[in-house]
């Protein structure tokens, strides 16, 4: 597996590339014409999907995990993993619907709260992982079952409905007359902070850093351990707010609200070209990967396919889309692009930072 | 209760005849339908897909769209999450159709959709399961609430000889119907002061999840006499483990299940009796239902009558609901007489 | 590291065999299941003493025993596979068709084909993760989509009920031999087996070496391609056969049979001590997961914590375990390191 990271680490034929082909020429553009090319063949082609209700529901249903995938995106940079999204996203909706609905708590009193316990509950993932040194993937398929169990026993047999009407509507309302909810705005400020947060600041530097290699990380100043538990926090507290939402526009909290949004995410973020092994992606090919997912499943949807059928589209499109990221490029390299470049383009040797990971 | 048998027999004559494959191709010109009802297109969102008692209700819609010559679809979620059936009503509304028959995971979660489609001018009925009622032209109602509830305590109740611990076997903890059955349930218990409800789990309408909690259930209290399970799923799970069980034929089992899944539990003594209305004349009320909200026939008033081919003329009912009949019993008897 | 850590043959092997017990990870989690079933047998003695309790607390975990010494071989070559539990509904219901097709066939027979269809879905993971080299977590989240999705899209919403099933099938769902279930007995001769392999044969010490550092097995010249597809098809045949033990227990299959329960097999794996990274771990730890995560499922009505609350505690038990895999892998390498500045 790890002799897969060769492939991530730029190589040098990379840099030889001008500066119109980097940008050009790499995953985030190739989704953002996916979704382009998938979005105007179903204006065209699919019955309805040039209607007006189109881009309201699709925003609308898959602005949870939008919001989860913006956090989960620097997480997955730096080599680790959230399981726990969805489950936070659970037990912030049963907070927010108890302190509302149960104890009278005013609406934006009870989502700071939730956001709040969602920040703690990101943060202890982020204690064990950065601290204490556990693997990610393991110590959130845990706090997958703990936060889900949280819920479930906050919420136990009740079925929590009767938001306050304003602001029941205020997320799913439209933004003037346009097809858009307004549950996009702060999506839109949510992506814009995340954008210059991981591409412009030097703790985002830090991060795609740490996904390279911890140590190399730690050596060159990064506050490895820190970093970590910020992202984890962040990725709790966004989660939360996604559960806000999500209480709010069904006007419902039930045990299984948002049961299994985690692993869309993670194939939103993975098909927006961020690696797994970590070290590589960018904010707007997974912005554009989400959004690919959500038009084909709409597009689909409309064309009267059944669940099923986006099921295996999403599969394929996650193990083609690794495959072609991992296995093309590899491919390109043993055929000399330039004589020079062949000479000076030695396979990086596999660095593993997953070796390192082990050692815990 | 004459009317109600009446109509059990057509609805077994329905299933016998699917079940020959006869209805299945060609359109018998039995001219119930009317002449117009050649573009109302009516689309079915079950809880979930892959549930049997909703695949007998949908065939019953499918059964009754063929006859008045409309366009049929069904699509729904795989698991029957609280707002898992929002992008399908957000997707019907996108397409125009002209009618959706829902029965809700969640009374609130799907009104903004509903309310939605609505607008578009789709007619929406629920089945099976209502929201709330400002939400939908109008709900099919399987049997009143406090007639299921009646029904599995009599059934307990004459099993276990009016005395000793019941349990509860439910679906998801926050199942609507089943919360309001086990409500009134409870009321119902009060009037068999020897019979002892002493605890109620909860099996998610998953096979595994009921089959274990049966299980715990049997585990934890050893002087149990008698469960039930208001769950189709539940009750099959349920008398699954105890058939194998060494509690077979000390602890009863009764409930709401379809013949074909406790066929074999009844015929091996497993279970005596349960019961259920025929899902299959649900299914097709509510297209009957639909098409007359469609055609202009009725508003969903209180007091409007229309026609549901085969079944005859039903009224609705205050807050815009249609009643089906009462509840079914079935045992080793009658059992062989239905196939759904 | 100093010669004085490698002195162990001057103890007998009695001793160094109660002192590895002693000392290993797994003799915790034996510890909390004994104490799960002792605290809920004096509660309520039918939880083991009783015929039912006896045979269910066997055969209860049967099921996920396969799966998690399934997950446990691939994931200590530093992958993991998320597409067990389609697999395992693939053959829940396929076990169905055959039987419907021909009521008369017979048990093994079914049982071969669980095992042939779950090993070519593992071989179809296998040979993705290997061939092009990319990330077993990506490529089984995704076959696990394509899998589930090709299920339904064939079967749709179809349903194997008890009535599909012959009598002797299901029979064998609740068979005893000397009131030991049989599935349980399959499931422990394949732990055995499998754990045999891994503890010993040369196959299976390649397996822990190329989890442990992929690139120096690779430099070292072991089949690591090799080794890790047959790692993932022994995976997907033993969550075949878990599709056909599904159906002889729980009688029943749909499109929905097994979702969800690939993360109790990682869990399990994770509780019984294996590390998710790779290269260390035991099949016997793997199986005590599963045992101890499905008896703790069982036991936490009688204990007396409300159904609601049992996710939490589930979950709370899963970080509790890395954590103190975490503690004694520190505790170790402090005496490790005693031992060499002490030489």
């Amino acid at each position: 597996m790890s002799t897969a990271t060769a492939t991530e680490a730029r190589t040098y034929p990379a840099y030889s590339r001008n500066l119109a082909a980097r940008l050009l020429l790499n995953r985030e553009a190739a989704v953002i014409v996916g979704l382009v090319a998938v979005y105007l063949y179903a204006m065209g082609n699919v019955p309805f999907f040039d209607g007006p209700l189109t881009i309201f529901n699709l925003s609308k249903e898959y602005a949870p995990i939008l919001l989860m995938a913006l956090p989960m995106t620097l997480i997955i940079i730096t080599g680790e993993i959230d399981l726990s999204v969805a489950s936070t996203l659970g037990a912030s909706a049963a907070i927010t619907g108890v302190l509302v609905v149960e104890h009278d708590l005013s609406l934006p009193l009870a989502a700071l709260v939730a956001i709040l316990v969602g920040a703690l509950l990101g943060a202890l993932n982020g204690f064990f992982v950065a601290y204490v040194g556990l693997p990610s993937l393991a110590v959130t398929i845990g706090s997958l079952a703990l936060y889900r169990g949280l819920a479930e026993g906050l919420i136990q047999d009740k079925r929590i409905s009767g938001f306050p009407e304003g602001w029941q509507d205020w997320p799913t309302e439209r933004i003037g007359t346009s097809q858009y909810p307004n549950i996009l705005i702060p999506i839109a400020v949510l992506v814009v902070l995340f954008a210059l947060l991981l591409h412009f600041t030097s703790f985002g530097r830090g991060v795609f850093e740490i996904g390279l290699s911890d140590e190399a990380a730690h050596f060159s100043g990064v506050n490895v351990a820190r970093t970590k538990l910020v992202l984890f926090t962040l990725s709790g507290a966004v989660a939360a707010f996604a559960g806000v939402y999500v209480a709010l526009k069904s006007n419902s909290v039930a045990t299984d609200t948002g049961n299994g949004f985690e692993l869309k995410v993670i194939a939103g973020v993975l098909l927006g070209g961020v690696s797994i092994f970590g070290g590589r992606g960018a904010l707007h090919g997974v912005v554009a990967g989400v959004l690919l997912i959500a038009v084909l499943n709409s597009a689909l949807q409309l064309d009267g396919q059944g669940s099923e059928v986006i099921q295996i589209i999403i599969g394929l499109l996650l193990v083609g889309s690794v495959i072609a990221s991992n296995f093309l490029p590899r491919i390109r390299a043993l055929i000399p692009r330039r004589a020079a470049a062949s000479t000076t383009a030695p396979q990086t040797p596999a660095t593993g930072d997953e070796t390192r990971k082990v050692s815990q | 209760m004459r009317i109600n048998s009446k109509r059990f027999a057509a609805g077994a004559a329905l299933a016998l005849v699917a079940s020959l494959g006869l209805a299945a191709c060609g359109s018998d010109d039995n001219g119930s339908g009317g002449g117009d009802g050649g573009d109302i297109t009516v689309t079915f969102l079950p809880k979930n897909l892959g549930n049997p008692y909703f695949d007998t209700s949908d065939a019953g819609g499918e059964k009754a769209v063929k006859e008045f010559g409309g366009t049929y679809d069904e699509v729904g979620p795989d698991t029957a999450g609280p707002d898992a059936q929002v992008s399908f009503i957000d997707t019907a509304a996108a397409q125009g159709i002209k009618g959706l028959v829902v029965s809700a995971n969640d009374p609130t979660a799907l009104c903004d959709s509903l309310d939605a489609a609505r607008d578009a001018g789709t007619k929406v009925v629920t089945f099976d399961s209502d929201t709330d009622a400002e939400c939908r032209d109008l709900f099919i109602n399987q049997a009143t609430s406090e007639g299921i509830a009646k029904v599995q305590v009599d059934m307990i109740a004459e099993q276990i000889g009016d005395a000793g611990e019941i349990a509860i076997l439910s679906a998801a903890a926050n199942a609507t119907n089943q919360n309001a059955w086990i409500k009134l349930m409870e009321e119902e218990l009060k009037s068999h002061p020897d019979i002892k409800l002493v605890d109620t789990v909860y099996g998610d309408d998953d096979d595994q999840t009921s089959f274990d909690k049966t299980a715990a259930l049997l585990a934890d209290h050893p002087n149990l006499k008698g469960i039930i399970s208001p769950t189709t799923v539940g009750i099959s799970a349920a008398a699954r483990y105890l058939s194998t069980s060494k509690s077979k034929g000390k602890v009863f089992l009764t409930g709401l299940g379809t013949p074909n899944q406790m066929r074999d539990y009844v015929k091996d003594g497993t279970v005596k009796e349960f019961a259920l209305w025929n899902p299959a004349d649900l299914g097709y009320l509510a297209a009957y239902a639909t098409k007359a909200l469609v055609d202009g026939d009725i508003t969903g008033a209180e007091g409007d009558k229309f026609t549901a081919g085969d079944l005859g003329e039903f009224t609705v009912g205050e807050n815009g609901s249609v009643l089906l009949g009462d509840p079914y019993r079935f045992n080793a008897e009658n059992i062989d007489d239905f196939d759904f | 590291m100093s010669t004085a850590t490698l002195h162990p043959s001057q103890e007998s092997a009695a001793t160094r065999v109660v002192q590895t017990l002693l000392r290993s990870r797994e003799l915790a989690i034996v510890i909390v299941l004994a104490l799960i079933l002792v605290v809920a047998t004096t509660r309520r003695s039918s939880f083991v003493f009783s015929a039912d309790g006896w045979r269910d607390t066997l055969l209860a975990p049967s099921i996920l025993l396969l799966l998690a010494v399934g997950q446990m071989v691939v994931v200590v070559t530093r992958n993991v596979d998320l597409s067990v539990g389609s697999t395992l509904g693939i053959t829940a219901y396929a076990t169905g068709k055959i039987f419907v097709s021909n009521p008369e066939t017979s048990v093994l027979v079914v049982f071969a084909a669980g095992l042939a269809l779950g090993a070519v879905v593992g071989a179809l993971n296998g040979l993705l993760v290997t061939v092009f080299k990319v990330p077993a977590l990506v490529i089984t989240l995704g076959t696990m989509y394509v899998l589930r999705g090709a299920l339904t899209h064939e079967v749709g919403s179809d349903r194997m009920t008890a009535g599909d099933y012959p009598a002797h099938f299901e029979k064998l769902g609740n068979q005893q031999v000397l009131t030991i279930p049989v599935l349980t007995i399959i499931a422990l001769v394949v732990v055995a087996l499998v754990g045999y392999y891994l503890h010993t044969a040369r196959g299976g010490r390649e397996l822990y070496a190329i989890g442990s550092d992929p690139d120096a097995a690779d430099l070292y010249g072991l089949p690591s391609g090799r080794r890790v597809l047959g790692a993932f098809v022994l995976c997907g045949a033993l969550a075949g056969l878990a599709g056909v033990f599904s159906a002889a227990r729980y009688a029943t299959a749909f499109s929905g049979t097994g979702s969800g329960i690939e993360l109790q097999a990682v869990a399990a794996v994770v509780i019984g001590g294996v590390a998710i990274f790779g290269g260390s771990g035991t099949v016997w730890g793997a199986a005590i997961g599963a045992f101890l995560l499905v008896t703790i499922n069982r036991a936490l009505p009688i204990l007396g914590i409300s159904e609601f609350w049992q996710g939490a505690v589930v979950g709370a038990l899963i970080i509790g375990s890395i954590v103190l895999d975490r503690v004694l892998s520190i505790r170790r390498t402090h005496k490790l390191v005693e031992a060499r500045d002490h030489a």
